[in-house]
């Protein structure tokens, strides 16, 4: 087995391999993706509402996600051979008191100062765009052109594609360190020893991404959060925009199978431990939480059965906004986490862009912003 | 650790079956063929499978195909039936409807 590669991706989730396939689509397809589990997918990927939005972002991560929306998403399906279910039919932000309108109107003028096309609505506005939500939501936040995709055929198409263009993919493969040779990164060392050589090392692993930079110096101030999903029964066609609220109560949307897909929390996720973090154990309380807030919003959905639900962990950056970086100590590494959440949307965009740091040019937008040493002390 | 390329590379390309037509995931109606093409494009456990193909995440859960789904797997890449892990099992037990779901725990106690 040939274990020397141009690039080694650590982390099969969508990032690792919508920078595989961005390699491999620019010619460089000597690329390893090493994946810790026995899945595809198994981490954030899979575990999130598949949101494809711009609205309520942070204005340093804007830029490319506005990106990706205009230019990668509405071919993704075609080039990948799978299809992704984008759905671009726009996002309501919604808001019941005059707290949660003061937050959308911040984030809506923050998002319109770098130019996206974002604006306030009233409560009839609200109903016009969508009869099925409730008559105490007071305003909300329009972005029509966000929208949704879906999660799983994203990451296996990205993988799928990217396997037929020769990127070799080992999964159950967890690594352990990494090692510099002659001052630049160069070693991928797995916990059963074997050893993967590469000029470029892209980290991508979520929040095990912290373990792995600390091998060699790096520390990524983030820390590990749950968050949890669940999935009615095939539902009749009712709408087809994305949902979000201020108070963040939950999001989600109608998938086009008819499912509703939705993730929502029950207020202890800050404090949630696991003796064994893969174990992926939900919490008793959150279900019946998430239900709650969602007929708050769309009292519609009370009949709907619950069909299952799932968490996962997100890799949250103490800013809130990725590591998307190359490591001044340490010459090869490319730093890409910390997405906080909210990676999924944002992923092709961030695939390519890495694919253009391996190959030294400028990214389509500058994310100087996402560096992996902004912090400053603060007194 | 397993060696995506070297694995697909032995189990050789899909060739059609005469019984590819077959509905293995009812709720679903996934059939045959399409789980063992999924195979041959690199998807080589349950987990994936559902995310893929959408076979188990249906009313039943893949408690109706959940064996042959396995079996249907195993027998593409060449390996046993024990190798090939089943899929975590996710609360409700059954489906529940949400207003009754919303019932469980709470701030308003009795």
């Amino acid at each position: 087995m040939n274990n020397t590669a141009d690039v080694i991706i650590i982390g099969g989730g969508v990032v690792g391999c919508a920078a595989a396939y961005y390699l491999a689509k620019r010619g460089i397809s000597n690329v390893i993706v090493l994946e810790a589990t026995k899945s595809i997918g198994h981490g954030g990927s899979s575990r999130n509402g598949g949101g494809v939005r711009q609205s309520g972002r942070d204005v340093r991560e804007l830029p490319y996600a506005m990106y990706g929306i205009k230019n990668l998403w509405p071919t993704l399906s075609e080039e990948l051979g799978v299809d992704v279910e984008y759905t671009q039919k726009g996002n309501l932000r919604l808001g019941k008191t005059e707290e949660h309108l003061k937050k959308l109107q911040t984030l809506a003028s923050n998002a319109q100062s770098v130019g996206l096309d974002v604006r306030m609505v009233d409560a009839k506005e609200v109903q016009e765009i969508c009869p099925y939500l409730s008559k105490d939501i007071i305003g909300a936040s329009w972005c029509p052109t966000d929208g949704h995709a879906n999660p799983l055929t994203t990451t296996l198409g990205f993988y799928k594609r990217a396997l037929e263009m020769g990127v070799r993919f080992f999964t159950d493969a967890q690594v352990k360190e990494l090692k510099k040779v002659q001052g630049k990164v160069r070693k991928v060392i797995l916990t059963d020893d074997t050893v993967f050589e590469g000029e470029t090392v892209i980290l991508a692993a979520g929040y095990e991404s912290r373990y792995i930079a600390r091998t060699v110096g790096i520390d990524v101030p983030m820390t590990r959060l749950i968050d949890e999903c669940l999935v009615t029964e095939k539902q009749p066609p009712m709408f087809d925009i994305m949902l979000g609220t201020a108070g963040a109560d939950f999001y989600g949307h109608q998938s086009r199978h008819g499912s509703f897909v939705f993730g929502s929390d029950c207020g202890y996720e800050s404090v949630t431990d696991m003796e064994d973090p893969s174990s992926l154990t939900t919490n008793s309380m959150t279900l019946s939480a998430s239900c709650r807030a969602i007929m708050d919003y769309v009292p519609a959905l009370k009949d709907a059965k619950i069909v299952r639900s799932w968490c996962g962990w997100l890799d949250d950056a103490f800013d809130g906004v990725p590591f998307i970086s190359k490591v001044d100590g340490v010459p090869g590494l490319i730093l890409a986490c910390g997405f906080t959440g909210h990676g999924f949307g944002t992923a092709p965009a961030v695939g390519l862009m890495l694919s253009q740091m391996v190959a030294g040019e400028d990214t389509v937008v500058d994310i100087s912003a996402l560096r992996y040493d902004r912090f400053k002390p603060v007194r | 650790m397993i060696d995506i390329q070297a694995k697909l590379k032995e189990i050789g390309p899909y060739v059609e079956e005469a019984d590819d037509n077959m509905l293995v995931c009812r709720c679903e109606e996934v059939t045959k063929g399409e789980i063992r093409k999924a195979v041959h494009e690199g998807i080589f456990t349950i987990e994936e499978m559902r995310r893929y193909v959408r076979s188990g995440m249906g009313l039943c859960q893949g408690q109706t195909c959940g064996k042959l789904v396995k079996s249907i797997i195993s027998r593409e890449l060449k390996v046993s039936p024990v190798e090939v892990e089943p899929a975590s099992s996710r609360a409700p037990m059954r489906p529940i409807e949400m207003e009754i779901l919303a019932q469980d725990g709470g701030v308003e106690h009795e």
